[in-house]
């Protein structure tokens, strides 16, 4: 492949404009679960869960892989993973030790089943490829409100546990002794984050899913730690990345997830060099004062 | 403290015994607004756990434990709790003012409403701990001390009867220390909070403690620092001999059976507590 192919693939912008509009649900639902990931990817950063953000994702490929197999919906098979998935961890003990040998030990298993329901998939190769590395291109307007309303759920549950949740994940003794039911929440969260897992795969891929969970919110606390901010920008560069990424793979030939994940990860990068730049600057620095 | 002042924590014959082991039995006790108890005692003595029951996280084997009038519940907006300073990571998302606003609303559902009247107070408890000037500087960035201030503000937050403090002190330095537990023992004398505070290391709090409340061995011993912290009282406590020596001023208690396991004189402390380091090997050899 010389640069022009290259180029071609990755880059085409012909008939761009007449491609914008048939692409409109496509794009919409970039912008949701932009909003989703974002949101949910501060508490994700908050609570230390990446690595269980990953363990879901691949129960999550697993069940989409069995849905896939069986001809059941592989959206609903997805969801049905990633769930069972994230509240088996939520179930299990809060330390952190313990959970992160827990999750290793789930995630190549759920790989492994998935990978096994595939290669039994007599269908089309290309929806077996889609479910590791993104591939929803086409978005028609069922599943644009399924979408839709999984994402709406995520979106009030977190705000009626908004503030409790950030106590708990900021505090859990502190906030227990003020009365915080910390362990239902972490399991209510879990439940969240499940079917936030599951909604990603749809855009990026199980392999993927982090671009869109924590590379936006670890990107926003380089440059603020003000919650109000980290939550805006989080959401922010989480929808530039899908809505974005989906805008730049419109023409070429490529999958989405690249261009996703590249913006995500740019992104991130800049946040670094500033927050760096800040600190260097005395991010810290007060009138000196006894304390 | 006055005596006429209302008691805001009453135990009644209070008894903590888990299966046969029985970690203080009928103890009764007032604590009075504005007054400052001292609970000492090594590890496992049942000083956390009388923590966690003031808390209403954990209950008495029997006896009666009040709460301003009240039997004692989870979440009472009556206590307000120090906890340990702890680390928190460069990246968390929460500035300064931030986390004395937990205090505030941080166990209410749904939205803030009232986004200015949340400021107000919040501005309002960072002033009375002397940390306006550091309000939106991210926590992961303060100095242990000034955490420990924001702790207090914290649980200030909701105007508390009562201003539970656990091992607020531990890994902060001298300097810090004293400048913490003097700004508890004003808030005890300004608006009447009682303090318990829960610490294995009297010193720093001394000159501000009124009644200080022993446990060890499976007893306790209650009354002031003076009538407490002696030598013949200890040992009848530890049931064994201890010596309290007053070195330049500051109490050291030798020869305690449970000094081995007490790791909390760690190396943070080694600069300050290098008397009763000795004090310690000499009284274990």
């Amino acid at each position: 492949m010389n640069w022009a192919d290259f180029s071609s693939a990755v880059f085409n912008f012909s008939n761009y404009g007449e491609l914008l509009p048939l692409f409109r649900d496509t794009l919409l639902a970039g912008a949701i679960l932009g909003l989703v990931g974002g949101l949910v990817g501060t508490f994700v950063m908050m609570r230390d869960l990446a690595f269980a953000v990953h363990g879901i994702a691949e129960l999550s490929f697993a069940g989409a892989a069995f849905a896939l197999l069986i001809g059941a919906d592989v959206m609903f098979g997805s969801l049905a993973g990633s769930i069972t998935a994230a509240l088996l961890l939520g179930a299990m003990g809060v330390r952190a030790r313990e959970k992160n040998s827990v999750i290793g030990v789930i995630m190549p298993f759920g790989l492994g089943l998935g990978i096994l329901f595939l290669s039994l998939y007599q269908g089309r190769s290309a929806n077996k490829f889609g479910l590791l590395t993104g591939q929803i291109v086409s978005v028609d307007s069922t599943q644009l409100s399924v979408l839709a309303g999984t994402a709406l759920i995520v979106i009030v549950g977190l705000a009626l546990i908004w503030r409790p949740l950030t106590f708990a994940s900021v505090d859990a003794d502190i906030a227990a002794a003020r009365g915080v039911p910390v362990r239902t929440l972490s399991l209510a969260f879990m439940f969240l984050l499940g079917i936030a897992v599951a909604l990603s795969i749809q855009v990026v891929g199980s392999l993927l899913v982090l671009a869109l969970l924590i590379t936006p919110a670890a990107a926003a606390l380089q440059v603020t730690a003000a919650p109000r901010m980290v939550v805006l920008l989080s959401v922010a560069f989480a929808m530039i990345s899908t809505v974005g990424g989906i805008m730049l793979a419109l023409g070429g030939s490529i999958p989405i997830s690249p261009y996703v994940t590249t913006l995500s990860f740019a992104i991130y990068v800049v946040c670094r060099v500033a927050g760096a730049w800040r600190k260097r600057r005395g991010w810290s620095s007060r009138p000196s004062m006894a304390a | 403290m006055t005596q006429a002042a209302p008691s805001v924590i009453t135990l009644k014959r209070a008894t903590l015994a888990y299966g046969a082991r029985t970690l203080w039995q009928d103890l009764n006790l007032d604590v009075r607004a504005g007054e400052f108890l001292a609970v000492l005692g090594a590890n496992g003595s049942g000083k956390t756990s009388f923590l966690k029951i003031l808390l209403g996280m954990s209950t008495l084997s029997s006896g009666q434990i009040m709460l301003d009038g009240v039997p004692v519940k989870r979440g009472s907006r009556a206590i307000g709790y120090v906890p340990q300073q702890k680390h928190f990571a460069p990246d968390t998302a929460m500035r300064a003012r931030d986390l004395v606003g937990l205090g505030v609303d941080g166990d209410k559902w749904g939205f803030r409403l009232h986004g200015r009247a949340y400021r107000q107070r919040v501005d309002e408890l960072l002033e009375m701990v002397g940390a306006s000037s550091y309000g939106k500087i991210p926590v992961g960035m303060l100095s242990g001390g000034e955490q420990q201030r924001l702790r207090i503000a914290q649980a200030l937050a909701s105007n508390p009867k009562v201003l539970l403090c656990d091992e607020p002190l531990l890994s902060l330095d001298m300097h810090h220390q004293k400048a913490v537990s003097a700004l508890v023992a004003q808030q005890a004398q300004a608006n009447g909070t009682a303090v318990v505070f829960v610490t294995h290391e009297i010193n720093p709090i001394l000159e501000h403690v009124d009644r200080v409340l022993y446990l060890a061995g499976g007893r306790f011993t209650l009354g002031t620092p003076e009538e407490v912290m002696r030598t013949e009282v200890l040992s009848a406590l530890y049931g064994t001999h201890v010596q309290v020596l007053n070195v330049e001023g500051r109490l050291v208690v030798v020869g305690r059976p449970d000094t081995v396991i007490d790791g909390h004189l760690s190396e943070e402390l080694l600069g300050e507590t290098v008397h009763q380091h000795g004090a310690h090997e000499l009284g274990n050899s």
